[in-house]
C-alpha cells in the first residue's frame, strides 16, 4: 500500500501529473494519470508524458517541476501516489 | 508570526499590517504590486492570475519562513490575489515589519524577490482591442 492506501502494482508505481496555464491549453487537458516504473525519476516522467499524452511533445525537453506543491529538479525520485506538476515560466507578482 | 495566503478579492494591506502590530515593531514595510498599464505594455484592461494554489500557500509559507531565518526579528505577511486583476489594483502586498526599519526594508525586499522567482501563478493580459496573450515574468 501506498501513502494513500493505494495498492502499489509490482515494478511500477503510479502518479498523478498536473498541467497549468499555458500547458494545460497545449495539451487540451489539465492532468492526467501515469504509471511509470518504481525509481522513476521526474526526467522520465516528462519524457514519458510528451511521449504518450496526446499532444504531449508541445511541452518543452526540461519544464520546471514540482512534486507535491515543492520544486524539484530533473533528477528527483518519484513515489507512488506522488503529484508532478508541470509548471510554465512563472509570473508571479 | 507569520502569515501567507491567495485570495480571489481586492488586497486589503491595511488587515496584512493591522496582523502584524506590535509596539516592539519600530519599523513596518509595505509593498504593494499592481497591474500595470505602461508605455511599454499596451492597452491593458485587466490581468488574470491562475495558480496552483495549493502550492502557492505552501511555497509562500516557505518563503516567509526563508526570511525569518535571516531576520530573526522581523514578520512579514504575504498575499497574492487571483482571477482577474483590473489596471491599477494590487495583485500582490507584502507587509515586514522588525524593531528598526533596515531589517524591515530587506526582508520585505526578499519576499517580494522570492516571491516574483518561486510562486507558480501565471498572468494572462487582456487588452482593449479584446485580444490577449499569456505574460511571462
Amino acid at each position: 500500500m501506498n501513502k494513500h492506501g493505494q495498492a502499489v502494482s509490482n515494478g511500477t508505481i503510479s502518479i498523478r501529473c498536473r498541467f497549468f496555464a499555458r500547458f494545460a491549453e497545449l495539451l487540451g487537458r489539465d492532468g492526467c494519470e501515469l504509471t511509470v516504473p518504481a525509481g522513476a525519476t521526474v526526467s522520465d516522467a516528462v519524457q514519458l508524458v510528451r511521449q504518450a499524452v496526446e499532444h504531449g511533445d508541445r511541452l518543452p525537453d526540461t519544464p520546471l517541476t514540482a512534486v507535491n506543491c515543492e520544486h524539484v529538479h530533473a533528477d528527483h525520485r518519484l513515489a507512488d501516489g506522488d503529484e508532478l506538476a508541470f509548471l510554465p515560466p512563472l509570473a508571479g507578482g | 508570526m507569520m502569515s501567507a495566503a491567495i485570495t480571489r478579492n481586492p488586497i486589503d494591506v491595511a488587515t496584512l499590517i493591522t496582523q502584524l502590530a506590535d509596539p516592539r515593531l519600530g519599523g513596518t514595510v509595505a509593498f504593494l504590486g499592481s497591474v500595470r498599464r505602461g508605455p511599454e505594455d499596451g492597452a491593458v484592461t485587466v490581468i488574470e492570475y491562475s495558480a496552483y494554489e495549493d502550492m502557492v500557500v505552501a511555497e509562500l509559507e516557505r518563503i516567509v519562513r526563508d526570511a525569518r531565518a535571516q531576520w530573526p526579528d522581523a514578520v512579514c505577511a504575504a498575499q497574492h490575489r487571483v482571477g482577474s486583476v483590473p489596471a491599477g489594483e494590487p495583485s500582490i502586498a507584502v507587509v515586514a515589519a522588525a524593531p528598526h526599519r533596515g531589517a524591515a526594508f530587506e526582508a520585505c525586499r526578499f519576499v517580494v524577490d522570492e516571491a516574483k522567482r518561486r510562486l507558480p501563478v501565471w498572468k494572462r493580459e487582456r487588452f482593449e482591442d479584446g485580444t490577449s496573450q499569456w505574460r511571462e515574468g
